[in-house]
């Protein structure tokens, strides 16, 4: 099955790069954008047919690898 | 006293590393490619700076999970020495060896140049050879070198004296201007600046030279 993986980082953590992209929206003339954040999104394939085992598999890939809790949370989506 | 500098795919300070720490040690210093598994010869182990696994996914976050790293962990639970510099100091936070992380610059720029720091202790192994307070100039050459940790761990650092070294004038946005850190045992430290390459007066300078001098002595005697 397949499985998404959503980077983000936590509330009050500094994103320069997102900061970027809202001063370079802002003076492409996008108005209203009161601000932007910027993460990263991860598509797994897996073998694992059982949801709730693929599951608990990308969380422990979140934990181990894919996201570094000290500044990033992590969203996980599985597909059938 | 034994020592070698882990090489990791696109590492690329680690040869300035093996001539600065074999230039105060006298003696040859090994090169130890990072799937290789044993470090039980060693006492100090340097992991350098460079841009390791290309920086993907997180700076220092592939290394961190390289087969050496294992033992690099193990070899500091065990009391064992450990240096990291630039992209060692992020591979290091990454593996947990040390508290916080290393995030782009606050700038957002590739900041190479060099910087005032100021050694915020003498009493330990690797800052033995300076005055505490005293302001020495390293060279910095990083775009992810703003250390962030939470309030509380932060707080934690300070409380029990693990700041190393503090940037006189911030130029990256660290949080309280660290610029380098002990681990709570005081055997690993990890900072951005790069001592290693200002250890021959060629290079401009020998302020980074006490550091590998004092930690060869100390680990030495």
């Amino acid at each position: 099955m397949k499985a998404n993986v959503h980077v983000t980082l936590k509330n009050g953590v500094l994103d320069p790069q997102g900061k970027a992209i809202e001063h370079t929206l802002a003076s492409l003339g996008f108005s209203g954008l009161n601000q932007a954040r910027q993460g990263k999104f991860i598509e797994l394939d897996l073998n694992e047919t059982d949801a709730d085992k693929a599951r608990a598999q990308v969380e422990e890939m979140c934990k181990k690898l894919l996201a570094n809790t000290v500044i990033e949370n992590y969203t996980i989506e599985i597909e059938g | 006293m034994k020592a070698c500098v882990i090489v990791f795919p696109a590492s690329n300070c680690d040869r300035d590393m093996k001539v600065a720490l074999e230039s105060s040690l006298g003696s040859s210093v090994d090169m130890v490619w990072h799937r290789e598994t044993d470090l039980s010869d060693y006492d100090l182990v340097a992991v350098p700076g460079g841009f390791s696994y290309g920086d993907y996914l997180r700076c220092g976050a592939m290394a961190a999970r390289s087969p050496i790293m294992s033992e690099v962990v193990k070899h500091a639970n065990q009391g064992g020495h450990v240096l990291g510099v630039c992209n060692g100091f992020q591979v290091l936070c990454e593996s947990g060896l040390l508290p916080g992380v290393l995030m782009r610059n606050a700038n957002l720029k590739f900041i190479c140049k060099d910087v005032e720091l100021k050694v915020e202790r003498n009493d330990t192994v690797f800052t033995n050879g300076y005055e505490a307070g005293q302001i020495i100039t390293y060279p910095v050459a990083h775009h992810d070198g703003n250390f962030f940790a939470d309030a509380e761990t932060l707080k934690r650092i300070e409380g029990q004296g693990q700041v190393a070294f503090r940037y006189v004038d911030n130029p990256n946005g660290s949080a309280d201007d660290i610029a380098g850190i002990f681990n709570e045992a005081g055997n690993v430290l990890g900072l951005m600046p790069h001592p290693e390459r200002l250890v021959e007066m060629p290079l401009g300078g020998l302020d980074g030279k006490p550091m590998f001098d004092s930690l060869i002595k100390s680990l030495a005697a």
